[in-house]
């Protein structure tokens, strides 16, 4: 009797296994390292007018020395981004002396974001025929106070400068490679739980001065044409909610409702037969009753 | 033995009832519907005028041993070959027509050669190649007439400025003249590509595309002329939707103008405070952030403060940027929602004077030595009103919560119950048969 309960507990034991490997919860969004959309060649020159950046959309793009470029890109919660910058620098023949180039992140608030990894600004020498420019944005949290000014869903702003230059090397040709990688998804997202109701895309459409006594009832959010870049919606259906979490935690929920029904069946068995040896006698009643019909 | 047919049954039917029942918990996230994109077209043609230079020094052979004049009109040709076809191009010239030595009379040569709106290419160009370097360079003059060309409208407007010396008939002054347009705040951005390499025309070419954020480019190459121009032409293109709405910030938060969500401009001086309000009710959030552009030579460092304060004063929360150097603009952003959550009964749709926020913009600049003061720089003002995201529950020390949850759990235990049950069974069926 003992061994075959062991037994079967043991089987029992197995199963969580093949229930967590079954269901495949999707993994999270993979990695969008892509870099298959076809670079823009254009970069605004305001915030305003920043050229929107796809997903691993990169930019290629002639400018003037002491232009400022700008991109736009959108950023969902988990994501870490990295922008990489590759100036080549005009002829060394025509430049004057060492420039100074940075890039810089914004947020959709045009709150300078800043980079955990560089760098963000370099100088080349006279000499020098490119620039190599990077920089990391925080992880992108999934929800945080109003009054921080931690990094969060919605629209980037990329701006390229070059920072320090000889005056009479400004107006110089410049060519920019621009690319963008992001790794990582809402899988990770910190905090847990939390949620901004909607990404910090900033409206981009003129504004109507209200009348003063006048309330605000057209203060809802505008049409998604008047806003800057927003993060990709990923494709959702009534299924991916619970999917789109740590996948371990199925592991662990699975195999607590698996404990908690073995526990019960313990349980059960060890009141079924406080006299231990009672089915011995006959076929057993499948029906729950013989239990406490016997003890009485 | 037909009840032991049947019972597997009913557990399988309660597995169905429980997995249906759990796809309805789940209809009930929304899908994210289709958005249409309708909507916001460009109502209004992109719209560039290219203002050129055809004076005298235009003479000149120092780009690839060609004139320069040569070059501006062969790269202007394939410029216009490869306009696109919704842009409103326009040509105006200075100096082309009076070639004495009158600099009163030279100083207003300045004439619309190619009015802006739908090209024939065929005729633009013929147009470009009856030109001959002639006069004198007005280009504060040729800057105003562009903007007269282009007229006014709701979106921005480009004037490219190709030019190969300085202005020699200031006053106007060039740069005053950018500057005066920007501030009429009709939406205009200069882009200057110089042709001489002299360090007086690069200054004020310079001056010109800072006041009005336009870019400047150092020509080197036709080919260089020729791609620039392409650029400039097509980014009108791409910016011509956007443009702010004018607002005029007071000093005080109680005539302050009231602000619905949507992209303003302003002008403010050195020192000076700039107060807008909006109106934030419980359960939104405030959302607006301001630039400051640098439009002029200024002091090393700088800054610029956004405060929203609540209608007696009080600071809610604020918002800097401070840097040095080299820079176009400088911004920073707020974010902010009430605390009070939802207490004011939503019913009453008028607006209160407790959901006024005020938001107070001032800047810390200082003008270059001998830099007007006149008009203030330029101010951009994003705002928007979201909902508010509440904060998210804290540490679970390792439980779970939620539906989804005890649903797997029911779940599972109920699987782990079936499968027992099933084995026990079929340990008690081989043990009879033995």
């Amino acid at each position: 009797m003992r061994t075959t309960a062991l037994r079967a507990a043991l089987l029992a034991a197995g199963l969580p296994l093949l229930i967590a490997a079954s269901p495949s919860p999707s993994p999270s969004p993979s990695p969008s390292v892509s870099g298959t959309a076809k670079p823009v060649t254009d970069a605004g020159t305001s915030f305003l007018t920043a050229i929107a950046l796809g997903t691993g959309q990169g930019a290629d793009v002639a400018a003037s020395t002491g232009d400022y470029l700008y991109w736009a890109f959108g950023a969902a919660e988990g994501q870490t981004t990295t922008v990489d910058v590759t100036v080549t620098l005009p002829p060394s023949a025509e430049r004057h002396g060492p420039q100074s180039w940075s890039v810089e992140l914004f947020d959709g608030l045009r709150r300078r974001q800043s980079c955990t990894s560089g760098p963000q600004d370099a100088t080349a020498e006279t000499a020098a025929g490119t620039l190599a420019l990077r920089c990391t944005l925080r992880q992108i949290r999934s929800w945080a106070e109003p009054w921080s000014g931690d990094p969060l869903p919605g629209t980037y702003y990329v701006r390229l400068t070059a920072g320090q230059v000889p005056q009479n090397d400004l107006g110089l040709a410049a060519q920019v490679k621009l690319r963008l990688t992001s790794k990582g998804g809402a899988g990770n997202a910190q905090p847990e739980g939390g949620e901004l109701r909607a990404p910090l895309v900033p409206p981009v459409n003129a504004g109507s001065p209200a009348a003063a006594a006048a309330p605000t009832a057209s203060a809802t959010s505008t049409a998604p044409a008047d806003r800057a870049v927003a993060p990709e919606e990923e494709e959702t259906h009534w299924y991916s909610a619970p999917f789109q979490g740590r996948n371990t935690r199925w592991f662990w929920t699975v195999g607590g409702g698996i404990l908690a029904a073995l526990a019960g069946v313990l349980g059960y068995r060890l009141t079924r037969h406080p006299r231990g040896g009672a089915p011995r006698r006959g076929p057993a009643n499948p029906g729950p009753g013989p239990g406490p019909n016997a003890a009485l | 033995m037909t009840t032991r047919r049947r019972l597997p049954a009913r557990p399988l039917g309660l597995l169905a009832a429980l997995a249906i029942s759990a796809g309805a918990i789940l209809h009930g996230i929304p899908a994210y519907a289709d958005e249409t994109t309708a909507g916001a077209a460009a109502t209004e043609p992109p719209r560039v005028d290219l203002v050129l230079d055809v004076s005298g020094s235009m003479r000149a052979t120092d780009i690839q041993g060609k004139s320069r004049m040569a070059v501006a009109q062969q790269s202007l040709t394939e410029v216009i070959d490869a306009l696109p076809a919704e842009t409103h191009f326009g040509i105006r010239t200075l100096g082309a027509t009076y070639p004495g030595n009158d600099k009163t009379e030279g100083c207003k040569d300045t004439k619309q050669l190619y009015p802006v709106g739908k090209t024939d290419k065929t005729e633009a160009k013929t147009a470009v190649a009856t030109l001959r370097p002639t006069g004198w360079t007005p280009i504060g003059l040729a800057l105003r007439g562009a903007a007269q060309d282009l007229g006014t409208g709701s979106t921005t407007r480009r004037i490219v400025l190709i030019t190969d010396g300085e202005d020699s008939c200031a006053p106007p002054d060039p740069c005053e003249v950018a500057r005066e347009l920007a501030a009429l705040g009709t939406h205009l951005v200069v882009d200057t590509l110089g042709l001489a390499h002299d360090d007086k025309t690069r200054q004020q070419l310079l001056c010109i595309a800072n006041a009005t954020g336009g870019t400047f480019t150092d020509v080197q190459s036709q080919q260089q002329l020729t791609e620039k121009v392409k650029q400039l032409v097509n980014r009108a293109g791409t910016t011509n939707r956007v443009a702010p709405t004018k607002a005029t910030g007071t000093e005080q938060c109680d005539t302050a103008p009231m602000l619905t969500p949507g992209v303003y401009s302003d002008r403010e001086k050195f020192a000076e405070h700039r107060v807008y309000r909006v109106n934030v009710r419980p359960g939104q959030e405030l959302r607006a952030s301001v630039s400051i552009s640098l439009d002029r030579a200024l002091a090393r460092d700088y800054g610029v403060l956004l405060k929203a304060t609540d209608p007696r004063g009080q600071e809610l929360v604020r918002g800097t940027d401070a840097g040095s150097g080299r820079t176009d603009v400088a911004s920073t952003g707020v974010r902010w929602s009430s605390a009070g959550q939802a207490s004011a009964s939503p019913s009453s749709s008028t607006a209160k004077a407790e959901d006024m926020v005020c938001l107070v913009v001032s800047n810390s600049f200082a003008p270059a030595p001998g830099v007007g003061a006149e008009p203030g720089l330029p101010l951009e003002l994003t705002l928007d009103v979201a909902a508010a995201s509440p904060a998210p529950d804290g540490w679970s020390a390792g439980l779970g919560r939620g539906w989804v949850l005890l649903l797997v759990l029911t779940l599972a235990g109920l699987l782990t119950g079936l499968v027992f049950g099933w084995l026990a069974r079929w340990r008690i069926a081989v043990w009879r048969e033995n």
